[in-house]
């Protein structure tokens, strides 16, 4: 074999993943893995091993339930043929790993700097000078957004260029929130440390990084969580889901100009963030999610109050949507706007809510469970589409879904006293990757120990990884006034991007 | 139209009636108080993921703090966390509680400029600047503008522009992409101007303090007018924190 098939959530040594020759290596991930029925790279990078740089390439197989990791190692100096040129799905992983080790790409096609990282191997990069697309016409026009933006949102600097109204082109520059979040995880030694980090990585999917942190690190660990441990923070994510899209639907009501509707779902999602705070003391669920145990379990007492609030919820939930979904001047701007197509979002690779709104069946939860959701028996929601429309629907058809899942997962909540456990050191010289379904998509973690246990290299990818560039094709051809709206359907991170 | 109004007569009434005295549901953890408890000095100080505990006196900085809990958990004699949520002050030094203090944070008048009464105190639009912000003191400061905490009816608002601005509020560790941006909105304000920062990782740099990814030299050059500890921040401490320091006198 010259790749190791591995569940999510494992941890195996590094020797276990073998290594080949770049051509052999590239030949194995593009042409072979990917082919073997639904497949898709869930993370590619590299990281300095023995002088040169080592190449780790994760592709999931949601059929098989697994992953397959091969690797390679390469001199940092001698030019590569890349993945990309024969598969897009790996263009922005090859444009990182050029950014972060120099290694020279001879046929990449868009071979620009990503998130200008402190670290970058070329620090003539500036993040002022990025290398934007142009066009030479009389006719046409550039419009520049950003890097700070007109509402209370991050940073990304946003290059249309447009014909009138008409945007022909979108080139979308990000790294402004770029923290040095990798390297800190090996600088900061306490897991408390680490832990703080991991929720400090978006603060909108708190509780999904987190959950890919704790799973990853407690793998490494040899820790077997306990059920009732899976049972709340399973529960954590589907309500993290419940109210980041709820915020989400209020911010598409507010960019169609539907006051009612975005006061009605605002107010909506704060009573499930209070929820999170009568759990955990955090609006948002930082300190809930930590490796090895729970500083707060789920009582009783507490999942009453969250049937009784869902209950609720739900009531007001479906009014507002049956309003808004069939209000003609809120179709008009939801339908045929921001399109991807099915075979567009296939070459993306794109991930999560982005990939199910045009029929990719992608969801970590039903191909690679993790937690209880191999229980659940999780069937992916799917929307045909790719327009505002799809994104919007699936969206209140998760919550609905999301749910069902809570009120089934409570009724086996067995309260019991958790036995203190210990975590064990991290493993030496292992491999571990850990993946989660957050409410924006997968999110992968991965981990390399030295010899002593110690992180040697930590790989964080957020969904919005593969997703940006979805959102810059989304809007090629609609009309500048919609850029808001498509903007707000996608919802995409830009500190999980920076990092 | 009919529907709409259904709709909206069965909301209720949602906004919070006096955002002065509301309290916040459940564990909230606020300012927190030190007792005279003797710990272990290591213990206590090594603890911490920031480093916002010290010792002799035993002490605790907000401005550092990212209120995961831990040191109550492991210490709950020595400190708690009340549910007090008016944290807000406009010096650096206050944000430190010490042994035995169980003070209501505020801010000190004779610290507050001037200017800030005589045109701020019935209106104030902001601009917010994030500069590696983790989108969650984000999504609390929009949390401000909505029906339910309601910020607007103070006069308080965020604007879309720095240059229709009275001062900018700044989320995140400033990051050494951002800090030019940062640079440039700033200077886009018309005089005179305010500089707020809210939440832990703008007061101190937070998790990322240490990290080389920062550029922290803008607060080197202003002076910072209000600081809104937490992480993220409750809308009611930096809405309480706002309002202290536009209607006292200096």
């Amino acid at each position: 074999m010259n790749y190791i098939s591995i569940r999510n959530n494992e941890t195996i040594p590094l020797s276990a993943i073998p290594e080949l020759p770049y051509a052999a290596f590239l030949e194995l991930n593009v042409f072979s893995l990917l082919k073997k029925g639904p497949a898709h790279c869930v993370s590619y990078f590299g990281y300095p091993d023995q002088g040169k740089i080592r190449l780790i390439c994760c592709i999931a197989n949601d059929d098989q339930h697994v992953i397959y990791v091969s690797s390679a190692l390469v001199d940092g100096a001698a030019p590569l043929p890349s993945f990309s040129k024969q598969n897009l799905v790996f263009e922005k992983f090859e444009r990182e790993i050029h950014e972060n080790h120099g290694i020279r790409y001879t046929d990449h096609p868009w071979l620009k700097p990503v998130r200008y990282p402190y670290n970058r191997f070329d620090k003539n990069q500036a993040i002022g000078a990025y290398p934007f697309f142009k066009i030479e016409s009389e006719e046409l026009h550039e419009v520049g957004v950003g890097p700070i933006h007109a509402g209370i949102i991050e940073p990304g600097h946003f290059r249309f260029i447009c014909n009138g109204e008409q945007i022909l082109h979108l080139e979308i520059q990000l790294g402004y929130q770029h923290r040095g979040i990798e390297p800190l995880f090996l600088e900061k030694k306490k897991l408390l440390q680490r832990s703080t980090l991991a929720e400090n990585i978006a603060g909108d999917s708190v509780v999904g990084h987190s959950l890919a942190f704790v799973n990853c690190w407690e793998s490494l660990c040899h820790f077997q969580p306990d059920r009732e441990l899976k049972l709340s923070r399973t529960i954590a994510l589907e309500l993290e889901r419940i109210a980041v899209h709820t915020g989400d639907l209020s911010a598409i009501c507010m960019d169609i100009g539907y006051q009612l509707g975005s006061s009605v779902y605002g107010r909506l999602r704060t009573p499930l963030i209070n929820y999170f705070q009568k759990w955990c003391g955090n609006r948002l669920a930082k300190g809930l999610i930590r490796a090895g145990k729970s500083d707060y379990p789920l009582t009783k007492t507490l999942t009453d109050d969250l049937l009784a609030l869902l209950e609720e919820y739900q009531k007001d939930f479906e009014e507002i949507s049956e309003e808004l979904f069939s209000l003609p001047s809120a179709l008009a701007r939801f339908e045929k706007t921001g399109v991807i197509s099915n075979e567009q979002a296939l070459t993306l690779g794109t991930v999560g809510t982005a990939a199910r709104m045009s029929a990719v069946k992608r969801d970590i939860r039903s191909s690679h469970p993790h937690d209880l959701y191999g229980e659940l028996q999780h069937q992916p929601l799917i929307k045909n589409h790719g327009d505002v429309h799809s994104r919007a629907r699936l969206r209140k058809k998760e919550i609905n879904q999301s749910i069902e899942y809570i009120r089934e997962l409570v009724q086996t909540l067995h309260v019991a006293t958790p036995a203190p456990a210990s975590l064990e050191a991290p493993r030496p010289h292992s491999f571990s990757l850990s993946l989660v379904e957050g409410w924006r998509g997968e999110i992968c973690h991965c981990a390399v120990t030295g010899e002593n246990g110690e992180l040697v290299h930590y790989k964080i990818k957020d969904p919005s990884f593969h997703n940006w560039l979805a959102l810059a094709l989304a809007v090629r051809n609609n009309e500048i006034s919609d850029f808001p709206v498509c903007n707000k359907s996608f919802d995409l991170s830009y500190c999980g991007h920076d990092l | 139209m009919l529907d709409n109004l259904k709709i909206l007569f069965h909301q209720g009434k949602q906004y919070i009636p006096d955002v002065t005295t509301a309290a916040v549901p459940g564990i909230f953890r606020g300012r927190p108080v030190i007792s005279a408890e003797t710990v272990s000095e290591t213990d206590w100080t090594e603890l911490c993921p920031t480093g916002a505990l010290s010792a002799s006196p035993a002490c605790i900085d907000l401005g550092k703090c990212t209120f995961c809990g831990e040191c109550a958990r492991v210490f709950p004699g020595k400190i708690q966390f009340t549910t007090d949520y008016k944290m807000a002050v406009n010096e650096r030094n206050a944000l430190i509680i010490r042994e035995g203090d169980d003070r209501v944070m505020q801010v000190n008048p004779g610290q507050i400029r001037k200017e800030i009464s005589a045109f701020f105190s019935g209106s104030l639009k902001l601009r917010q600047v994030s500069a590696g912000g983790d989108n969650s003191c984000e999504m609390e400061l929009n949390a401000c503008g909505n029906v339910n905490f309601d910020m607007g009816r103070f006069g308080i608002e965020f604007v879309a522009s720095p240059r229709h601005a009275d001062g900018i509020v700044i989320t995140g560790p400033i990051t050494e992409n951002m800090a030019e941006p940062l640079q440039i909105c700033y200077d886009a304000i018309p005089e005179p101007k305010i500089i707020i920062l809210a939440g832990t990782d703008a007061i101190s740099g937070g998790i990322f303090a240490s990290g080389p990814a920062l550029n922290r030299g803008f607060l080197n050059r202003y002076t910072v007018d209000l600081y809104v500890p937490g992480n993220p921040i409750h809308p009611l401490s930096f809405i309480n924190g706002v309002l202290d320091l536009i209607r006292k006198r200096s």
